[in-house]
């Protein structure tokens, strides 16, 4: 069983310490989703989980073993990270952009094999992207753009996957359609996901089970119903929200404005 | 295929520029007697024109001025900035200082020293520059340039000093002035084969790169997600860009806009993809220079310019063109 923890995790930068004592973990099949208010430390908690900010105190495990112990490389093939911001002045195709997904599995000579070029067609088509596989990164839309990260994260085939604000550039239907995948890629694969997301709709409908962070802190780690709970998401995201019940589900509506 | 085909009309290019190179010269001399003075055979004062004068020019013009495609296109992918060159980052200048420098201190008689000591130089300043482009985490146009225009002007007055300051360099102020200004005139066999082969080596240190610098394209933080080692990558970027710049300016001083404009060329006809450009880079900026230095020497015939004025002629503007472009996308 894959697992990522992370263990009363203090993490921050330079003279700001953005997250204390930050308990977290996500299993295989598991989707995760952090939401909190702007500034909370999401984003800092999913850079933790990646490696990529190593936390002054506490640990980041991936079963068992702390990332800090484990080359970018090997941590590379495990954990797949799809970025909020990615640009690039340069015409990469969309194929190529994808194909670095690979980058971890080869050798410093070694040309793609047809496994790893089975694996981009793989994540191409998983996003709907073979037929925009030829054009360039810088003039595709955003949402493609966005699409086409995410395919590279899929190519890499690690079975964890970390997700920054996958939605923030898409349309309500490939919104919908992302987390659907991931959703999915969890059930099927046994991929064990984290996403951060704004949107607390979206958390609810595509997680196993939601984080909500503030200040720093994980207030509530519970199941969607469980955690997005009229008092946490008055007394979390401030007042003027109410929440229903929907099918099963917590939907958060803004209340009626003065 | 099209890569194949491309690369096969780059090298195809450079040999008829090359040739064209040894045909063109102040003193007119039949194309026959040409190659008979090449392989040493006809004339005396032919054979010293061609294989002493005209052959060391043609291979330093093609030498440098493919160190310097390759050494742009590494600056633009590890800077991320479609503007930057060993020129305009100032690169070629912190090298131009430590040469001279050598020169100040007595080192010119041993034509290995001089890339040797412009290779540190342009390492300190590359390294500077990334070091100041990478502050707070994403990389600015603007940033680089300015870096570049402060290495630059710094570099440029330290030599200056040097060159007033200097007795070794004063009784020679002329050659050194010639050298500095980016100029393939006069050649020793040794530093060529010298520079050569650090070029040669450096080259396919920057195809190996490749892969490396594409997963940088998509930013510091995106490449370590996909495995890539930052701190070792950044230096074997920083160190194979410092070896060719040096080179590069230990043979024919500070050359500018190759770097900036080869890789230019090159992106719309190949792609972005290191492994493509890094080769296409070097040949085409192989040609470009022999192009350039061959108009150095017929614009004024009999007498002859600086080959870095040429490129700075054509440059200049088409650097202006691309800031014009990039402050449009509101990249800047």
């Amino acid at each position: 069983m894959t697992a990522l923890a992370a263990r009363a995790v203090v993490a921050g930068y330079r003279d700001r310490e953005v997250l204390h004592d930050c308990d977290v973990c996500v299993g295989a099949g598991e989707v995760v989703c952090l939401v909190g208010p702007n500034g909370a430390g999401k984003s800092t908690l999913l850079r933790a989980l990646a490696g990529l900010l190593v936390p002054r105190s506490g640990d980041v495990r991936l079963d068992g073993r702390d990332l800090r112990s484990l080359a970018r490389r090997e941590i590379a093939r495990r954990i797949a990270v799809v970025p909020q911001v990615f640009e690039t002045l340069f015409p990469f195709t969309v194929r190529e952009v994808v194909a670095l997904g690979r980058t971890a599995r080869l050798s410093l000579f070694g040309r793609p094999s047809a496994v790893d070029r089975a694996a981009v067609d793989r994540a191409l088509d998983e996003l709907a992207l073979l037929a925009l596989a030829d054009r360039t990164i810088t003039e595709i839309s955003g949402g493609e753009r966005q699409r086409a990260v995410l395919a590279m994260a899929l190519a890499q085939e690690g079975d964890v996957l970390l997700l920054d604000e996958p939605t923030a550039h898409l349309d309500p239907a490939h919104q919908l359609a992302t987390l659907a995948l991931v959703r999915r890629l969890a059930r099927t694969r046994g991929l064990a996901v984290v996403a951060v997301l704004h949107d607390l709709n979206l958390a609810a409908s595509a997680a196993t089970r939601i984080v909500v962070i503030e200040h720093g802190r994980v207030v509530v780690d519970a199941p969607p119903l469980d955690a997005l709970t009229p008092e946490v998401v008055g007394r979390v995201f401030g007042a003027g929200l109410e929440v229903e019940r929907r099918g099963g589900r917590p939907v958060v509506v803004p209340g009626a404005l003065p | 295929m099209r890569t194949a085909f491309v690369l096969v009309a780059l090298a195809v290019a450079l040999v008829a520029s090359v040739l064209a190179g040894i045909l063109v010269g102040a003193v007119p001399i039949a194309p026959g007697d040409v190659w008979n003075a090449l392989w040493g055979n006809g004339d005396a004062a032919n054979a010293t024109i061609v294989r002493d004068l005209r052959l060391p020019r043609v291979l330093g013009a093609a030498i440098v001025g493919g160190a310097l495609a390759v050494a742009g296109a590494l600056l633009q992918g590890l800077l991320r900035n479609p503007l930057a060159d060993p020129y305009v980052t100032g690169t070629s200048a912190g090298g131009s200082l430590c040469a001279v420098a050598a020169i100040a201190l007595g080192a010119s008689s041993e034509p290995a020293l001089l890339p040797v000591a412009a290779f540190f130089g342009a390492l300190a300043s590359a390294a500077i520059v990334w070091r100041l482009s990478s502050l707070g985490g994403r990389t600015s146009v603007l940033t680089v340039l300015l870096a570049g225009v402060i290495l630059s002007s710094f570099a440029a007055a330290i030599v200056t000093l040097l060159l007033v300051a200097s007795d070794r360099i004063v009784l020679r102020l002329r050659a050194v002035l010639g050298w500095l200004l980016g100029g393939v005139a006069i050649l020793d066999g040794t530093e060529l084969a010298v520079a050569a082969a650090i070029v040669i080596a450096a080259t396919a240190a920057a195809i190996a790169l490749a892969r490396r610098l594409d997963a940088f394209a998509l930013g510091e933080e995106t490449a370590a997600t996909l495995g890539v080692d930052l701190e070792r990558s950044t230096a074997a970027i920083l160190a194979v860009t410092a070896l060719l710049t040096g080179a590069a300016v230990a043979l024919a001083g500070v050359i500018g806009f190759v770097g900036l404009v080869v890789p230019h060329a090159i992106r719309p006809v190949l792609g972005a993809a290191h492994a493509r450009l890094v080769p296409a880079s070097f040949l085409l900026g192989a040609v470009t220079l022999v192009l350039a230095d061959i108009g150095a020497r017929t614009v004024l015939s009999p007498a002859e310019l600086p080959v870095g004025v040429v490129t700075g002629l054509v440059g200049g503007p088409f650097f202006l063109g691309l800031l014009l472009r990039q402050r449009r996308r509101m990249l800047v």
